[in-house]
């Protein structure tokens, strides 16, 4: 008997019993269920809601792979900074992926472990489904925190991500916040030492700090912030050879998962290009601002405000927060004037943030959070327009 | 209860549980966020309170016949106003650090509306003794849910209870924090506050099958 039948078998056997939708969402999870829906007339799409999640996945997995490579790489590029002259020849080693399979593999099964545990309590409790909206989630976490996140701190968010962020709301499809987003920003205010500074970013930092090995890596943001000039080239930034969490690092790898969400048509096109707009646009009225002499470099805004507008686009976490975070299709703008709007003042707001809030050089999980809670307000607006533009125009054949 | 008629008891149970001031009214709740970071300054706060409204209730409920209802906001403000600075003094002479702690808290007890909406709802139509019994009882319910979230806060976000540092020294790395636990500085935000809150808030209400509302 294969695994599926029985898997179904259990099913039967335990229907009507509390244990019923543990192994009703195994089998959902594996398979497709042997049941379809009776009577009447359906239209069936390929799309449903796993095959979404399974594509993002995907589009996520380069960022993974080339994250791990990346935290080695930073590692040893911060004892021996020699390795970052020839940059290609020094990546993609074994030793740099090895430190990514000991350090990164680990956050990803946490993320997934606990997350999924959560959900698996609450479809018992509800004697629901198990919703597949964590798959995406428990994906998107490990990518969007500091390599050396202890674990322990990882499953506490994930868990109050999870719950708060989601299940009281009543699962997926119901949250008003994207639950990774939620899962970030408690671990940035209730762990503010291991989220920002210059120690966290690169593995093995924080345990060496006040040894004759100490190590430390900066992130780009953080250096400008202090108005300190950079080492990265322009290449290093695009390509993501900067430190940085885990998975955001490279604008060119996010891109290409871009291009398979809008080509599978998961992600809006408008929200990822109306983000990158806002953000260019608040970084070209910062770069005015220097040329006129409004602000001069004894102000501390202005390393980030000198930041020419289309660095701002590469470096920190706003290209993967717009391509991956702000196209949520559950807590994002739903028309699509809306989400003109939506991505736009996502974009200008994460670059507002990060320049006038030092504190908060990540303003781009800030942004999205706070369009989120604004996103049914846009789409109640542009709906009213829309009813008032036609209400108008039957007025006039009438009159 | 042999001292209290069972109408009286109910005056006293009740708001600790069904009808909650804080989780089923959701009144007084910018006190509950605002000063419920330290366990030491929600009891404070909610022994304050519980001597306002007591009092409050009592005087009112005396002088109900007498105030004119015209003007009555205004003599409940006087009432409450008098207990309040009373209270703030008292804490400014015999607990100065403290009241620091708690700042204009202590003065905002007048605007809680717990105590207005007490002496208006029960205090301005009944006797003083009852009067009395439902003032404490509310103070109590106010007082239980800042103690759960001030024990919750405190032990999470600094590691201490009441000052104690039960989890270990963070600096010295004994205790659990020999093991790398670390305190969660998001308690010690007041958003946590009405998170906290509202958890507790969920909890009562699956728990109590009289609060479970239909749709």
């Amino acid at each position: 008997m294969s695994l599926k039948q029985n898997l179904h078998n259990l099913k039967e056997k335990y229907k009507g019993t509390k244990m019923a939708p543990a192994f009703n969402a195994i089998h959902t999870f594996l398979y497709l269920p042997n049941e379809v829906t009776h009577g009447g007339t359906h239209i069936k799409a390929a799309d449903d809601l796993k095959r979404t999640m399974n594509i993002v996945i995907m589009a996520l997995v380069p960022c993974l792979l080339f994250g791990m490579f990346n935290a080695g790489y930073q590692h040893y590029a911060a004892i021996d900074s020699s390795l970052r002259t020839d940059v290609l020849a020094n990546f993609f080693t074994m030793d740099n992926f090895w430190i990514g399979i000991i350090k990164v593999l680990p956050l990803v099964i946490v993320s997934y472990g606990v997350g999924l545990l959560v959900e698996f309590i609450f479809a018992v409790i509800k004697g629901h489904e198990v919703e597949e909206g964590y798959l995406v989630t428990g994906m998107l976490v490990p990518l969007i925190v500091p390599v050396d996140t202890p674990l322990w701190m990882l499953a506490v968010a994930v868990v109050f991500g999870v719950v708060i962020g989601k299940e009281v709301f009543g699962g997926t499809g119901m949250n008003i916040l994207n639950p990774a987003l939620t899962i970030r920003a408690f671990l940035f205010f209730a762990y503010p030492t291991w989220m920002s500074g210059d120690k966290v970013w690169v593995y093995d930092a924080v345990n060496r700090t006040g040894t004759a090995d100490a190590i430390s890596g900066e992130t780009i943001l953080g250096s400008y912030a202090q108005n300190q000039e950079v080492v990265y080239s322009t290449f290093d930034k695009f390509m993501g050879f900067i430190p940085g969490s885990i998975g955001e690092t490279s604008t060119f790898l996010i891109l290409i998962g871009a291009a398979i969400l809008i080509f599978t048509k998961i992600g809006s096109w408008r929200i990822i290009l109306s983000a990158f707009v806002g953000a260019a646009v608040m970084g070209l009225i910062f770069n005015q601002v220097v040329a006129a002499d409004i602000i001069t470099d004894s102000s501390k805004f202005y390393g980030l405000m000198n930041t020419p507008w289309w660095e701002h686009l590469t470096i920190g976490g706003l290209a993967f927060g717009a391509v991956f975070m702000a196209t949520d299709p559950v807590t994002g703008s739903q028309t699509n004037k809306g989400k003109w709007i939506y991505g736009f003042l996502i974009g200008f707001l994460s670059i507002m943030i990060r320049v006038f809030n030092p504190a908060y050089p990540e303003g781009v999980f800030l942004a999205i959070l706070l369009m989120n809670v604004f996103a049914p307000t846009i789409d109640h607006y542009v709906v009213q327009a829309n009813v008032k533009r036609r209400l108008k125009r039957t007025k006039v054949k009438t009159a | 209860m042999g001292l209290l008629s069972k109408k009286d008891a109910v005056l006293l149970t009740d708001p600790l549980a069904d009808n909650n001031p804080i989780t089923i009214q959701v009144l007084g709740i910018c006190s509950a966020l605002a000063i419920t970071a330290e366990l030491k300054a929600s009891i404070v706060m909610a022994i304050s309170v519980m001597f306002v409204l007591g009092l409050g209730n009592v005087v009112i409920s005396l002088m109900r016949n007498i105030i004119p209802s015209k003007i009555r906001i205004i003599v409940q403000l006087i009432v409450v106003a008098t207990l309040v600075i009373i209270v703030d003094l008292v804490l400014k002479a015999f607990a100065y650090e403290l009241s620091k702690t708690l700042s204009v808290f202590v003065g905002l007890i007048i605007t809680n509306c717990i105590i207005m909406g007490r002496f208006e709802a029960f205090a301005l139509a009944n006797k003083p003794w009852r009067s009395f019994l439902d003032g404490i009882g509310n103070a109590v319910g106010y007082g239980v849910i800042l103690i759960i979230v001030g024990f919750f806060r405190e032990l999470l976000g600094s590691g201490t209870l009441l000052g104690f540092k039960v989890l270990g020294d963070p600096i010295e790395k004994t205790g659990l924090y020999a093991i790398g636990y670390e305190n969660n500085g998001f308690m010690l935000l007041s958003p946590m506050a009405l998170i906290v809150v509202g958890i507790i808030i969920w909890i009562q209400r699956s728990k109590n099958k009289a609060l479970i509302e239909e749709n």
